[in-house]
């Protein structure tokens, strides 16, 4: 069992109306099974509403499945005697970072979580360190929250989930507020907690460059997995995602518009070099 | 209708220790009619600067002049200011309050003074504007998905029938259909309107298809201000100072590097398309008169 398990999951939450009468009951997660292992860098795609946040919100037990099973690190999520194991086992970033920052000072907010679980207050400050430093937000260490902007913000949530040394972290879109050094430092973060620290990545996330480093790639719709494979192989689908409201990113559309009009180029180019190396196969077609 | 910053400053905390110098003496003219994309790493200024142009913030030293008044004189109205340069700020879908979509568009007007058949029929262009369908007139705005939302947030400030619109990151947190479909709207109220409409923005690729002038701000100052392709072809300057320009622009480099003759100052999907077969017909061409 990896990791992450999630067998049959269904949730369902029902919707009233301003008095709160039952006006019916909608279904965000509809029968997803998923089977992440350590060490996995998986990444889930959906548009707005399509039920990705719902399913992320189920592995470190914010909800509880109507049916089906959840196993964090092979604990039941329902089993509430497991709740603190969960929740350190697998942490959380969210999307908007003004909701997750609670400290005066920024290495204070980052010892938080590490405060809590009991750690040495000496290894505390290792841990706020490390943390901060694999985000770039050492030398604000002293600085307010309050002061920075938001994507020093979020890297500071970023750093205060690293410094619980969690097996397994998800996160749910933490770069949409995020301008593109922002972004890139954010996912060479990830990218390297995942690589040199073999922590599992759960990237949830609207942009496509970002999702070509992953393992695995889930793509979400109505609450069921529509798509599921490794980027080249979801990337393929440039019509099939737009269908899905989402995108591939432009070196792949170029690739694809330019097969379309004749060029002799394969479907689900990730990169720019390999774009330029079936550029250089088409060239020599001539 | 113009808009003049004249040697703006902002200091946060002036005179303590904690002081930060948000804008840095910066000058700018926003002529009517224009559709510019402000863009900055975040830090960089760009939300103060905008929170400046309606009066929401005090330039620390230096003046702004709105149709040649300065709006930092005792008599100037800065009500009317308001009203005419629309501030949509971020997520601004956290603002709406109303019970039904029509009554949250008509409450900035309705302070207007307005007669009531007044404030529906511009609440009523509005929403059309915003590119929302009738149904959705009397639902309330929370059952909305997220995109509408904003649109109907964006509706609210039109019903003040603004001469300037700035949107601070209009498409942060929608997926990209959403993005694509609030932008093409922007776009669009933008040719009907005439009016001057200001995209703030660190994504060179959502503002590079529409916008006829980028503004790059850098440490609270004015880095780089000229036309999108332009500004793109300085991609190494955008890197230095945390941004990029859109991943085609390096597609085009990545060619060129391997002695492709194409193009460099190309910043769209489409441009890239028919560059690249218009090098390949030039190759063909070329081939076949040896």
């Amino acid at each position: 069992m990896g990791v992450i398990k999630v067998k049959d999951l269904i949730f369902e939450y029902i919707r009233r109306d301003e008095e709160g009468n039952v006006e019916g009951i909608t279904t965000a997660v509809d029968d997803v099974s998923l089977d992440i292992n350590q060490g996995d860098f998986v990444s889930i795609l959906g548009h707005n509403g399509s039920g990705k946040s719902t399913l992320a919100k189920h592995l470190n037990a914010i909800l509880y499945p109507t049916e089906g099973t959840v196993w964090v690190d092979g604990k039941d999520t329902k089993k509430d005697e497991y709740l603190w194991d969960i929740r350190q086992t697998a942490g959380m970033v969210f999307q908007n970072p003004d909701n997750q920052i609670i400290g005066q000072v920024v290495e204070e907010d980052v010892g938080f979580g590490p405060e809590n679980m009991g750690v040495p207050t000496k290894e505390i400050w290792e841990r706020v360190e490390e943390s901060l430093k694999a985000v770039g937000m050492y030398e604000f260490r002293k600085h307010s929250p309050n002061k920075l902007s938001g994507g020093q913000k979020q890297r500071v949530s970023i750093a205060g989930v690293i410094a619980m040394h969690p097996k397994c972290i998800i996160l749910d879109e933490p770069t949409a507020m995020l301008d593109p050094k922002g972004r890139k430092e954010v996912i060479r973060a990830v990218r390297a907690l995942n690589d040199v620290e073999k922590i599992t990545i759960i990237l949830i996330t609207h942009y496509m460059e970002e999702v070509i480093y992953s393992d695995k790639v889930y793509v979400m719709d109505k609450g069921k997995v529509a798509l599921q494979g490794t980027p080249r192989e979801i990337f393929s689908q440039v019509e099939r995602l737009r269908k899905l409201r989402l995108d591939v990113p432009q070196v792949t559309l170029l690739a694809h518009e330019l097969k379309q009009e004749g060029f002799p180029i394969p479907e689900g180019i990730l990169t720019k070099e390999e774009f330029a190396e079936a550029i250089d196969r088409c060239a020599d077609m001539l | 209708m113009s808009i003049i910053l004249d040697k703006v400053s902002h200091i946060y905390e002036a005179g303590t220790t904690m002081s930060v110098t948000a804008l840095d003496n910066v000058s700018l003219v926003i002529p009517d009619g224009q559709f510019i994309g402000l863009i900055g790493h975040t830090g960089s200024g760009k939300s103060t600067l905008v929170q400046h142009l309606n009066g929401l913030l005090k330039a620390t030293s230096g003046s702004i002049y709105f149709n040649g008044e300065d709006i930092d004189a005792e008599d100037f109205d800065k009500k009317r200011l308001r009203s005419k340069v629309g501030l949509v700020f971020q997520y601004p879908e956290y603002q709406l309050f109303e019970a039904d979509v029509f009554s949250d568009v008509c409450f900035g007007p309705k302070n207007l003074g307005l007669t009531p058949k007044e404030v529906e029929l511009r609440a009523y262009e509005a929403l059309k504007l915003a590119g929302i369908e009738d149904e959705y007139f009397y639902q309330s705005p929370f059952d909305l998905s997220g995109g509408q939302k904003r649109r109907v947030a964006i509706a609210g400030v039109l019903a003040m029938k603004p001469d300037v619109l700035i949107l601070d990151e209009p498409t942060a947190g929608l997926d990209p259909m959403g993005r694509d479909e609030i932008l093409e709207q922007i776009s669009k109220l933008k040719k009907e309107t005439g009016i001057t409409v200001m995209l703030v923005s660190h994504s060179m690729d959502d503002v590079a298809k529409y916008v006829d002038r980028i503004i790059v701000m850098n440490r609270g100052g004015v880095m780089l201000d000229d036309e999108p392709a332009k500004i793109f072809k300085q991609y190494e300057r955008l890197e230095e100072v945390g941004l990029a320009a859109p991943q085609v622009t390096y597609i085009m480099k990545a060619l060129h590097d391997r002695g492709y003759d194409v193009r460099l100052d190309i910043n769209t999907i489409d441009e890239a398309k028919k560059e690249i077969m218009s090098y390949f017909s030039r190759l063909a061409a070329a081939k076949r008169r040896r």
